[in-house]
């Protein structure tokens, strides 16, 4: 039987039918929303690379059922901002050159995004164990932690 | 903001070819929509294979070579626009489209800026000569005479632009070698740290990835693989999907197995609940046996990499002789994105768009696999997540083909699942290597003898999955223009020793077979020999308590080699002594080096490692690497410097951590959790020095600096310890162990 489940996805009310409730949200926002920030790396809750923001907290949407994001606030990639205005912390990202393929830099920029909005100044140990769960193959870590450093500085 | 990526939105009928135009890129639409591209030749002895010029004025590069996330697109660009004297916003790039780039060869072999790129920078030259040319004529003036800005040519104060003199017209010229290019010391924008282009749409969530890419009315495709790498699909109950919502078909061909739903959640839960059974299978051998298995397989025949003097002879005359074994895991890529293609098939005509290295090689395994005229095939690239060799995407594509054929060629993507990838990409295969070496009474090597175990497969193309399984041919010879002069099996490069030597013997056994389908993974066969012949070189210094840096520039030959190690001793701060250190503790510092000439022919890389070793646990902590590279001309600073990083971390990783578990049947370790990889508490500073030489010409920075990283690591333990590590990776149960029997 087809569900429909409702929540807010970058400022957006949005409304989602789906076959399985119990579908992961990370398919919702990139099947069902077309959105291009939450990515699929594992599906297992092990790589990072498929975070968003819910309610304001970092969560894995790979693992996180649709209904449980029913009557939330969703925050992707996306809705923290865009090429021609990007986000502090995605504009130190750009700043500090932190990509290879970037294909890990949305679950950077969310924990990174919720890391700063708790801890002003991070130190570096602090940043790298905020970011201890998300997996980058390229090996960009070092501009990444760089990145985080810039974003604080400059917020 | 350039889009990267063609879609099928704007399609041109132009004699029953499809041509596809670009989105959001405005302006690659102009420059397709110009009568060039219809019939837009891809002969990489013409310029207009490389190069198109617009009504406007805007410039268009068709490169072969694809950006697998390195920053290749933004190098390329500066290549052309330097060589053309127009801004880097005047140039747009398509990379990897069978029917519009030239065949440039795989992206792989660090070749992408040496080869590819002098490719595009003498097409470019050459129509920069043309333009002159024609200008000159034009204004009625010699073409001495003439000043080129900004894509217009100057006489005075007249002036004609690119776009008059042939906007949306062909240059129908042969690219010429002799064409002069820029003088370097003119560059404005090649050699500089330009931005790239595509980061603001990554950070932002606006790029689209392969595993972002749609078409109208797509379908969604997941494979189920065996059980057991040779196993017979025996049964399949197709009942057991047929509540799945969205379900579509169980597609079945030999042992390929494979469902279609209309969701991406339909076909991935139709792929879990699908029942099938699949015969016993238990061909590989005993994973604690791996060494023994690899020494006794059998030799088809020897490749010999180097062969002076009498190493032999002067072996059994050395007063003092020093032998080992070297061995290096199984690997896999680990991208982080597992692979995905789109495959669809039009009135026979197929169109992959994928993120393989190699669009026109998946054309010809594709056009085989599929029983289709090579005309009948379209490959486009699209950027994925990173990748470092082979890995699995020819094989999604090659499955996303098996499954819409089974559809009525309707667009299917296939998006493999985790443990698809670790489980069935091609692995870098296990290597071994045995050295012997003599040394005189000098403490200088008089002797020196290596023999690599390595698979045959060389440069061929791995076979896709879906044909293996489904017993279809996948094209596997080599199309001629890839084999190399040099040597035909990229497994045996670097086991020659940049050193120079009375007496050296260097052989690789090309093995019949290895467990895995082998590929190249991010310097295939230079990581494996690099680690065995620089670890040896430092057990060498150490039987004669020599400092292993000194030691090295005492057989040293090579004027760029030995500044590039004085330097490296400058920015380490390297003191001279042997090692190992004494000093105690539980926490052992040491610091070892390594050196690299990349092929013996091209770029060179210098590190140094320091290290943290944990004597109680055996855990080694990388604290930073110093790196010096030299690879000639370089594009782009900031670039460069990206990839040496990506290098040494990745490599860290893979050296300490990586290796494939697998039972008789399959891989085991088919996820993070039982394949892990470097985290962020890990990581190594890095601090590089990059030599620049504008007047060289540019090698490649992709590979080279990941060959120093095991060497430097074991030797740096060797120091801290007194120990040798020589088996990658280097766990902390190997550490705990080599203690123990020192
Ligand atoms: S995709 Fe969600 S953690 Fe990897
Ligand atoms: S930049 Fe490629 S995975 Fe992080």
């Amino acid at each position: 039987m087809p569900t429909s489940v409702s929540l807010d996805v970058n400022g957006r009310a949005v409304t989602i039918e789906v076959d399985d409730p119990g579908m992961p949200l990370l398919y919702a926002l990139r099947d069902n929303l077309e959105l291009k920030g939450p990515r699929f790396g594992c599906g297992l809750g092990q790589c990072g690379t498929c975070a968003v923001l819910l309610d304001g907290e970092p969560v894995l949407s790979c693992e996180t059922p649709l209904t449980k994001a029913a009557n939330k606030k969703v925050v992707t990639l996306e809705g923290l901002g865009s090429p021609e205005q990007p986000s502090p912390v995605q504009q130190a990202f750009i700043d500090e050159q932190a990509a290879q393929c970037g294909y890990c830099l949305n679950g950077m920029i969310i924990q990174a995004t919720a890391l700063l909005a708790k801890t002003k100044n991070p130190s570096i140990p602090q940043i790298k164990k905020a970011l201890a769960d998300n997996l980058c193959r390229c090996g960009t870590h070092l501009r990444i932690i760089r990145a985080v450093q810039r974003a604080a500085r400059n917020a | 903001m350039p889009d990267f990526v063609s879609t099928r939105r704007d399609v041109l009928k132009t004699g029953g070819a499809l041509l596809v135009t670009f989105t959001l890129a405005a302006t690659a639409c102009s420059a397709l929509a110009q009568s060039s591209a219809r019939n837009k030749t891809v002969a990489s002895d013409q310029v207009d294979a490389f190069l198109s010029i617009d009504a406007d004025g805007q410039v268009t590069v068709y490169s072969g070579k694809v950006d697998l996330g390195t920053g290749l697109r933004t190098a390329l660009t500066q290549i052309a626009a330097e060589e053309l004297d127009v801004p880097l916003d005047q140039v747009n790039l398509i990379q990897g489209d069978t029917a519009l780039t030239p065949d440039q060869g795989p992206t792989w072999g660090s070749l992408s800026i040496q080869n590819g790129g002098m490719q595009i920078r003498k097409a470019a030259a050459t129509a920069r000569k043309a333009l002159a040319e024609m200008a000159a004529q034009r204004l009625g003036v010699s073409a001495a005479g003439l000043r080129i800005e900004d894509g217009s040519i100057k006489a005075g104060d007249r002036s004609i632009s690119y776009a008059e003199l042939v906007g949306g017209s062909t240059f129908s010229l042969k690219v010429d070698k002799d064409a002069p290019v820029k003088d370097p010391a003119l560059y404005a924008i090649a050699g500089k740290s330009v931005p790239r282009v595509d980061i603001p749409p990554k950070a932002t969530g606006h790029f689209t990835y392969m595993q972002d890419f749609r078409v109208p009315g797509m379908l969604h495709g997941r494979v189920v693989r065996p059980l057991a790498i040779g196993a017979k699909l025996e049964n399949v109950d197709g009942s057991s999907v047929n509540d799945v919502p969205g379900f579509v078909k169980v597609v079945r061909e030999g042992n390929f197995l494979g469902v279609v739903a209309t969701t991406e959640w339909g076909a991935i839960q139709a792929a879990r609940k699908l029942k099938a059974t699949w015969s016993k299978w238990e061909g590989l051998p005993e994973r604690t046996h791996l060494w023994e298995h690899v020494r006794a397989t059998r030799v088809n025949s020897d490749e010999i990499s180097s062969n002076v003097g009498n190493s032999a002879n002067a072996l059994s005359d050395a007063p003092k002789r020093i032998s080992a074994t070297y061995d290096f895991a199984i690997h896999t890529h680990g991208s982080l994105g597992p692979s995905c293609a789109v495959v669809e098939i039009i009135e026979g005509k197929i169109t992959c768009w994928s993120a393989s290295q190699a669009p026109h090689r998946l054309r010809n395994q594709l056009a085989a696999m599929m029983a289709i005229p090579l005309d009948n095939v379209r490959c486009l690239y699209i950027e994925g997540s990173g990748c470092y060799g082979r890995n699995g995407h020819e094989d999604a594509a090659g499955d996303a083909a098996l499954l819409s054929r089974a559809v009525g060629g309707r667009p299917v993507r296939v998006q493999w699942m985790r443990a698809d990838e670790h489980g069935w990409d091609p692995k870098g295969p296990p290597i071994l290597v045995d050295l012997r070496a003599g040394l005189d009474r000098a403490g200088q090597v008089v002797a020196w003898e290596s023999e690599s175990f390595v698979p045959e497969d060389g440069l061929k193309p791995v076979p896709l999955v879906a044909a293996t399984l489904a017993g279809l041919p996948s094209a596997t010879e080599p199309p001629l223009q890839y084999v190399r002069a040099k040597f035909q099996n990229v497994f045996a490069e670097n086991s020659a020793i940049p050193y120079t030597l009375a007496n050296v013997k260097t052989v690789a056994h090309l093995l019949a077979e290895t467990l895995f389908r082998p590929s190249w993974i991010r310097s295939p066969g230079r990581l494996q020999s690099t680690f065995a012949n620089e670890c040896f070189m430092d057990e060498l210094a150490a039987s004669v308590e020599a400092d292993p840096l000194e030691f090295r520039l005492a057989h040293l030959d090579d004027a760029r080699g030995i500044e590039l190690l004085q330097r490296l001793t400058t920015l380490a701060k390297w003191q001279n002594r042997p090692s190992p250190q004494k000093g105690g503790g539980g926490i052992a510092q040491g610091r070892g080096i390594s050196y690299v000439k990349y092929e013996l022919g091209r770029t060179y890389v210098g590190a140094v490692a320091e290290v943290e070793v944990d004597r109680r646990t055996g855990e080694i902590s990388v604290q930073r690497f110093f790196v010096v590279h030299d690879c000639g001309q370089i594009i782009n600073p900031d670039g460069v410097k990206n990839q040496i990083e990506g290098n040494i971390i990745q490599t860290v990783s893979r050296t300490l951590k990586e290796e494939i578990l697998f039972d008789r049947s399959a891989v085991t370790s088919l996820h993070w959790a039982t394949y892990p990889i470097l985290t962020f508490p890990e990581v190594p500073d890095v601090i590089i020095e990059l030599i620049d030489r504008p007047n060289e010409r540019p090698w490649g920075a992709g590979e080279p600096a990941a060959t120093i990283v095991p060497s430097a690591i074991s030797n740096a333990v060797f120091d801290a310890l007194g120990v040798r590590l020589r088996s990658v990776p280097f766990t902390p149960v190997k550490v705990l162990a080599a203690i123990e029997g020192h």
